[in-house]
């Protein structure tokens, strides 16, 4: 009876095969009635890495996380959490994986070590062995001096940094992050990227996060899938990414009194290889050679009477990458997702 | 089970490093302990009896020292003398009195004539408690003056009926402190095992737990385990508190101390897989708190903690016999007030325990493994 046993009976600590992907997933697919939330999606993540889902708000990275965590039922594929099914051996797959959601959920009543020593307890991690986890741990996310303040005097960062000892306190082999930075000031993002990276190289761990940030999947994954409207459009490695794209420079420009046909006129200039018209007169061009472009562009805009606003050369970012496999930025993607979650103001004019 | 004990330890140590909730929750029992039971308890004294006396005669004069008998020592209403039978009734409508006797013309002579002699009292019948003790006393001192003057008992084969009470005199207070323990109980567990369970479940702690290996019967004992330790406690503390407000000796009585621990655990377990049961497919926060009157007056009042349940429609009667509450509150009147032994509870325990492991069963059947 599932009720009180596990279809795999849990072992204090993750006992997986030892060989093959870390995590498997096999053409995944969730849907709520018509609705489908993740669309037959496969990749594998090898043993050791940190493979990031990048994606705008309601894409279907975190449903796809938490069908990978047992926390939602797969409607058809499967996901292997180390050899085990998440399906058919849940309870095994679960002692193999540390999960942090997206919320903040530990307990603000209790103290910093008595939250770690509760989730200890809940992954049966023999009590000879938890004390000196929790050392580790907080030192390792570096709140030894903290271990007795009450969850709620602590800062965000502080309190995400708890999660992260949390998440880790039985030894698992593999992490599940869900957006493990969001609303996090800029200083305290940095300081968990630097600890996730430091815990995954002691640990041997295998790390999955989720964000909407790209320069966190930038810097901090070694592989990224790219997901859209619960489709994955593109994996790979980030620089194996951002070099898929045509064009080494990104040249954001306005003007102003810009004709008609103002892109076509921008498509002829020689190594330019795609013109992208966005609102406002802002054109977003991509070029094998930034230097030379920007001295041409500008060139044909005093030829052809049409003024400059503005004008910036970057390099390939992740959002180019987004860009050219789905059409679309990812900001403008999250704008519209805030959009739609906002209420009208009364007397908000349109 | 160490799982389980892992989810108990994290609700207590919440519980007692932040009681406030729970010690709101036991004030509101207390709150109407005290009140209640000393509105609802005394009896009717000093209300304005309009006397309006049309006849002056003898006899007269006697009903009116009887109503001034009255005045002195019971103290149940206090005569105001009218000279007009449409201004009394006027006063009784407009407040100003709370019922007024009339004696007509002729009450005298119809008594010496044996002539049906009447008196007349008008009350506001919209005020049943006043009306009734009004009437209640002045039907007394009317057969008090009918009794002849010489005791004719022994040669009468009247037939009259002794009242033999088993128990000492209840005070009201004394009698509203079974529903008030069982109360003080639900409330902790709407609260303990309602209110915060759903917040909880708001915030994604439970989240937490659900990509732990715990089973759902871990789980799920854990949580009803821990809510019915803080209702424990809960009706711990206002049994004690209540008994010394209320001035009920017994319940410290040795004999009594286990069956109250008794009547306590089985409450707590049935009340918390109850609420449990109630709450285990909600998600919106808001559900508990807009239902909190709902369940009070739906289990509480039918219970039979401050009317009885066989005044009650069949329909209401219904609702008594299937609620927890009924069982808690006849056992615990039976301990509290009648110092009553096993026997008289055991039918109250086996319901309260058997509801409860049917409650749990199908709670935990009802409970998702996922979000």
């Amino acid at each position: 009876m599932s009720w009180f046993s596990s279809k795999s009976k849990p072992a204090a600590h993750c006992e997986a095969p030892a060989s093959g992907d870390a995590i498997l997933v096999d053409h995944i697919t969730k849907k709520y009635g018509e609705f489908t939330a993740v669309d037959d999606v496969t990749f594998s993540v090898h043993p050791g890495e940190i493979f990031g889902l990048l994606g705008p708000n309601g894409a279907g990275k975190s449903t796809l996380i938490r069908m990978m965590t047992t926390l939602l039922p797969i409607t058809s594929g499967r996901a292997l959490i180390n050899g085990f099914d998440v399906s058919k051996q849940a309870d095994a797959a679960r002692q193999c994986m540390g999960v942090i959601p997206q919320a903040l959920t530990s307990d603000i009543d209790l103290t910093v070590e008595e939250n770690l020593s509760i989730y200890a307890k809940l992954y049966g991690v023999p009590a000879e062995e938890r004390q000196h986890n929790i050392d580790d741990l907080l030192k390792t996310v570096d709140l030894l001096k903290w271990r007795n303040a009450q969850t709620k005097t602590l800062s965000g960062g502080m309190r995400r940094r708890l999660e992260i000892a949390r998440g880790l306190v039985h030894s698992p082999k593999i992490f599940f992050l869900d957006e493990p930075t969001t609303g996090l000031d800029p200083v305290s993002r940095v300081a968990v990227w630097e600890m996730l990276t430091e815990i995954k190289n002691r640990r041997a761990l295998t790390i999955l996060i989720t964000t909407h940030y790209m320069d966190e999947a930038d810097r901090l994954c070694d592989r990224v899938a790219i997901v859209d409207h619960g489709k994955l459009v593109a994996l790979d490695s980030p620089v194996a990414l951002k070099a898929s794209v045509p064009g080494t420079n990104v040249i954001e420009a306005q003007f102003l009194n810009a004709p008609a046909d103002w892109e076509e006129e921008l498509k002829k200039l020689e190594d330019v290889t795609s013109v992208q018209h966005e609102a406002a007169n802002m054109y977003r061009i991509l070029s094998s050679n930034g230097s030379k472009t920007t001295t041409e562009l500008v060139e044909l805009a005093v030829r052809s009477n049409v003024q400059v606003k503005s004008l910036s050369v970057q390099n390939t970012t992740l959002d180019d990458v987004f860009v050219h496999y789905t059409g679309r930025q990812l900001r403008d993607e999250q704008v519209k997702a805030y959009s739609f979650v906002m209420p009208d103001r009364p007397g908000m004019r349109p | 089970m160490n799982r389980m004990w892992a989810i108990v330890e994290r609700e207590l140590r919440k519980f007692f490093r932040s009681p406030a909730l729970m010690l709101v929750a036991m004030v509101f029992p207390l709150v109407q302990l005290i009140v209640l039971g000393n509105a609802f308890g005394g009896k009717i004294k000093q209300a304005r009896l309009g006397v309006v006396d049309q006849d002056r005669g003898t006899q007269a004069v006697k009903v009116r020292e009887a109503l001034a008998a009255v005045e002195s020592n019971a103290h149940t209403f206090t005569p105001v003398p009218y000279d007009s039978d449409k201004q009394a009734m006027e006063d009784v409508r407009n407040g100003r009195l709370d019922g007024a006797i009339v004696i007509p013309p002729q009450y005298s002579r119809r008594v010496y004539e044996q002539n049906h002699p009447r008196i007349a009292l008008v009350v506001d019948n919209t005020d049943n408690f006043m009306s009734s003790a009004l009437e209640q006393q002045l039907t007394s001192l009317v057969d008090a003056l009918n009794q002849p003057d010489v005791d004719p008992s022994r040669i009468l084969q009247q037939v009259s009926l002794d009242t033999i009470e088993l128990y000492p005199y209840i005070e009201y207070m004394k009698y509203l402190l079974p529903g008030s323990i069982v109360l003080a109980m639900f409330v902790s567990v709407m609260i303990g095992g309602g209110m915060l369970y759903i917040d909880d479940k708001a915030r994604g702690v439970h989240e937490g737990y659900l990509v732990t290996p715990i089973t759902k019967f871990e789980l799920v004992a854990g949580l009803n385990l821990a809510g019915a330790i803080k209702a424990i406690l809960a009706g711990v503390v206002i049994t004690v508190l209540g008994a010394l407000l209320s001035g009920l000796g017994s319940v410290f009585m040795p004999q009594n101390v286990l069956y109250i621990l008794l009547l306590v655990v089985a409450t707590s377990v049935a009340f918390n897989t109850m609420m449990f049961l109630m709450m285990v497919r909600v998600e919106d926060p808001l559900v508990p708190r807009a239902t909190f009157g709902i369940l009070n007056t739906l289990l509480f009042f039918p219970s039979g903690a401050i009317y009885p349940i066989k005044a009650f429609p069949a329909w209401l009667r219904f609702i008594a016999y299937i609620d927890p509450f009924t069982y808690a509150v006849h056992g615990f009147k039976a301990v509290l007030l009648k110092d009553a032994g096993l026997v008289a509870i055991r039918a109250d325990l086996a319901y309260l325990l058997v509801s409860g492991a049917i409650m749990i069963t199908i709670a935990t059947a009802l409970f998702k493994r996922t979000l």
